[in-house]
């Protein structure tokens, strides 16, 4: 019965939230208060460790909710539950596009779309590049930090290496120098 | 066997995804794109509907490759191997292995983390723009979606509706100049 519960909460909470992650917090918020699942301050413990633990945040944080609420078998519940509209949803959209795909219009729309993404896209880098900078405290890490990042650009520049070498790389200087 | 393969780039993609969203992009490149499952110009698509539409963007991006590729088992895997890293990392935490995040080698290498995906997103940003910056028309939709959300505070499911509203107006207005 906790399971059915749980799925269609999720459920909810994966066909309102648009726009990723973050969007989902304001939702768990409700659920918190309605359902004695977990607390408001277990929930703000959930989102510290859903943001630095790897795979993208409102899954994380579905999977949390759903453990404190059901165990393991909650979690996926409550996992499965959060993806089961953005399957339908996509599906759904995928069918439109593949009928219109030469139509005029539908062309217009995406040619207008693409310098959209790739400004919000610049946004991200910019709030990213913020949190990174906010967390130095010394003029030591500012050196250090500084001289990191430029190294980095200019590996990824020269080198076509798979990310996930820069991102242990990164894991392993951090490691070392923090 | 592209099922296998399917799962297993989004597992990977999963694992080393810090932040969601946008912070995949340079993994989705490197697993997708550089095995010709999609091109750059797609990529862009997938998360202009990925924002719009119900869901956490990253979800639905893998859900759209997925299926794009190998119809719903495709879409399936990708959705799979997309939420199992989640999965496994946040029950291992939760089963009380908490007390590594709290180590400080742990948070220094996640700290290091952080400052590699900013040069990791640069190249791809700029291989964006240079892509969907086709002419003025797209210049300005570029000015104003960043506008929008960097001074307005916008949220990005309206400024993908104002774009895609840009995007057919431009190109009527160029079709009766044409």
């Amino acid at each position: 019965m906790i399971y059915l519960t749980l799925f269609w909460e999720f459920f909810k909470v994966g066909l309102f939230a648009v726009g990723g992650g973050l969007a989902t917090i304001p939702f768990l918020y409700n659920l918190s208060e309605k359902l004695n699942w977990f607390s408001v301050s277990e929930l703000t413990n959930m989102i510290a460790v859903s943001e630095s633990t790897p795979g993208p945040l409102g899954v994380n944080m579905a999977t949390y909710a759903g453990i404190q609420a059901g165990g393991f078998w909650g979690g996926v519940t409550a996992t499965f539950g959060l993806v089961t509209p953005s399957l339908i949803v996509i599906i759904l959209i995928c069918h439109f596009l593949e009928k219109f795909k030469e139509n005029k219009t539908v062309q217009a729309v995406f040619y207008g779309l693409r310098p959209a993404v790739a400004g919000m896209i610049c946004i991200f880098l910019a709030a990213l590049l913020s949190v990174v900078f906010k967390e130095i405290k010394s003029p030591y890490e500012i050196i250090t930090s500084s001289v990191l990042f430029f190294c980095y650009l200019i590996l990824v520049f020269r080198f076509k290496c798979h990310p996930i070498f820069f991102i242990l790389l990164g894991a392993v200087m951090g490691g070392l120098l923090g | 066997m592209i099922y296998f393969q399917l799962f297993w780039a989004f597992f990977k993609i999963g694992l080393f995804t810090f932040g969601g969203g946008y912070a995949m992009l340079p993994m989705l490149q490197k697993e997708l794109v550089c095995r010709g499952w999609t091109d750059d110009d797609e990529l862009m698509d997938y998360y202009a509907i990925g924002q719009v539409t119900p869901g956490i963007i990253a979800v639905n991006v893998s859900t759209f490759v997925g299926y794009k590729i190998k119809g719903l088992p495709g879409a399936l895997c990708t959705l799979f191997g997309i939420v199992m890293p989640s999965i496994l990392i946040i029950s291992l935490l939760a089963a009380g292995l908490t007390y590594i995040w709290d180590l400080s080698v742990v948070q220094h290498a996640f700290k290091g983390i952080r400052l590699v995906i900013p040069a990791l997103l640069l190249p791809i940003i700029v291989k964006m723009l240079k892509k969907s910056l086709v002419d003025m028309g797209a210049v300005l939709i570029l000015a104003l979606a960043f506008g929008a959300n960097f001074v307005l505070g916008l949220s990005p499911v309206w400024i993908v509706i104002g774009a895609g509203c840009l995007g057919v107006l431009f190109s009527r207005i160029k079709g009766k100049k044409a």
